[in-house]
């Protein structure tokens, strides 16, 4: 079944105020869009529920890129192309370079928002293991005013976050303070391009002297919703990585992750799949640690 | 807009206004029709291919302000005030494109679905980059499905494209010694 086009709504009011206005006058009627990787693809498919949309594209406010002594501050609707060719971004938040390279192909990159990427909320976003693995935060505007929330907050359930109906996704603030961090990321899909990540994993750990100091884990698609893995954090917080450290925080790791058998992969697989992905990254730790 | 005046729909919608391959046009459609429609059915530019209809495959790329997307997945309204280039805006007082000659020379069209797709992603990258190498050729058209010519010939064709406009590049040599590593 087709969309069809006439069934829906879409205006473009071009500036934040009018659109946050809209959101607060008929809270929960009107559907935010952006650059439209993913709406579009169900409204094509006739399986759009929205009947009334209103448009972020080229709301300069939503996409700036700012980088002040603490943070990168980016706009919920820049797009990955943005990110790409940011060179602070590029410079100090290389897991995140690194994501938005990966996520789709050029066009998709230079209409897919980050923004949009989370409040999709798709267990399998490919920015949020790095976002997590960095501490962002989320800075949420409505015409109440501004609140922010730690990213690890932000998704409640599948598909489901902490935005009421008038509120707005505004900036995602990354704190900069990783530069010494040990780091990593990968993602496990069909192929380099347009796959969506069977399973993914962040991290950033600080070591002294051998012991973890601070590690901060985020996986996509081992649980309905992109999270931290606490319990395999807890597992290595105040640790030497040892065989022994390894192994327990693999246990941790099988017990809180939930993978589901899927069009993509298996529970078992992703289970092995995480597994190895943290083994590699505690080994690289033990070796000196991965400057990626 | 009121549901009252969606019932006469050519006066409902309120006037788009962008410019394809450099003319300027005046369309009232439905805001959310997909641009890709808008080209193919209002404008009768029937060059850009639907493929999938999900971005994932590419045939719809056209470039608008000078970025390249999948026009199955713009709501038209989004395109309002752009520059627009489609596949028929790519050749230029009737002679073709480099890209399009070198497409035709070194076999890089078969079916021709994907083509004009190739041919506007190949085009964003040059402009991007006017002399790629194979990884970025591979890269800037990872986004573009050929289920006929097994991309090789597609790369070739890019990569001859780029030698043609500049001598000094040897493609073939580049393109042996790549397969020669795998």
């Amino acid at each position: 079944m087709r969309g069809n086009a006439a069934m829906h709504d879409l205006v473009a009011p071009g500036d934040l105020t009018a659109v946050l206005q809209l959101l607060a006058a008929e809270p929960g009627a009107w559907t935010p869009i952006a650059g439209g990787t993913e709406l579009m693809v169900a409204f094509s498919a006739g399986r759009l529920a929205a009947t009334k949309l209103v448009s972020l594209w080229g709301i300069p406010d939503l996409r700036s890129i700012e980088a002040t002594s603490q943070s990168v501050i980016i706009g919920a609707a820049a797009t990955f192309l943005d990110l790409r060719k940011n060179a602070v971004i590029s410079a100090e938040l290389p897991l995140l370079a690194m994501a938005a390279s990966w996520i789709g192909s050029v066009a998709n990159q230079g209409r897919a928002t980050l923004g949009g990427n989370l409040v999709n909320g798709s267990p399998a976003a490919d920015s949020s293991p790095a976002l997590l693995a960095y501490d962002a935060e989320i800075e949420i505007i409505s015409v109440r005013g501004r609140r922010r929330v730690p990213y690890s907050q932000f998704h409640t359930g599948y598909k489901r976050n902490v935005l009421s109906p008038d509120e707005l996704l505004y900036a995602i603030h990354i704190p900069r303070r990783f530069a010494h961090h040990d780091r990593y990321l990968r993602k496990v899909g069909t192929r380099r391009a347009m796959a969506i990540a069977k399973v993914a994993l962040g991290a950033t750990a600080l070591r002294e002297q051998g012991v973890i100091r601070e590690i901060r884990l985020g996986a996509a698609s081992l649980t309905p919703f992109p999270t931290r893995l606490w319990q395999t954090e807890a597992a290595l917080l105040g640790k030497a990585v040892t065989p022994e450290t390894m192994r327990s925080a693999k246990r941790a790791l099988l017990a809180e992750i939930k993978p589901i058998n899927d069009i993509r992969s298996t529970a078992e697989y992703r289970s092995r799949v995480a597994m190895n992905l943290l083994d590699e990254f505690l080994l690289s730790l033990r070796h000196g640690g991965l400057k990626l | 807009m009121s549901k009252s005046e969606r019932a006469t729909p050519s006066k409902h919608w309120s006037a788009i206004r962008f410019r394809v391959n450099g003319e300027a046009k005046v369309l009232n459609v439905p805001p959310m029709k997909r641009l890709l429609d808008v080209l193919r059915e209002d404008l009768h530019l029937t060059g850009t291919k639907e493929g999938c209809g999900e971005g994932e495959c590419g045939s719809c790329s056209v470039r608008v302000n000078g970025e390249l997307v999948n026009s199955c997945l713009v709501p038209v309204l989004q395109a309002e005030g752009t520059e627009i280039q489609t596949v028929e805006g790519l050749a230029l007082n009737g002679a073709l494109h480099p890209l399009q000659k070198a497409f035709l020379e070194h076999g890089g069209a078969q079916c021709g679905i994907c083509t004009p797709g190739m041919l506007m992603a190949s085009a964003q990258l040059l402009e991007q980059n006017p002399h790629p190498g194979l990884p970025q050729i591979r890269e800037a058209l990872a986004g573009n499905l050929c289920r006929c010519t097994g991309f090789v010939r597609i790369f070739e064709s890019v990569a001859a494209s780029v030698a043609v406009e500049s001598s000094a590049l040897t493609t073939k040599s580049t393109l042996e010694q790549t397969n020669h590593a795998r």
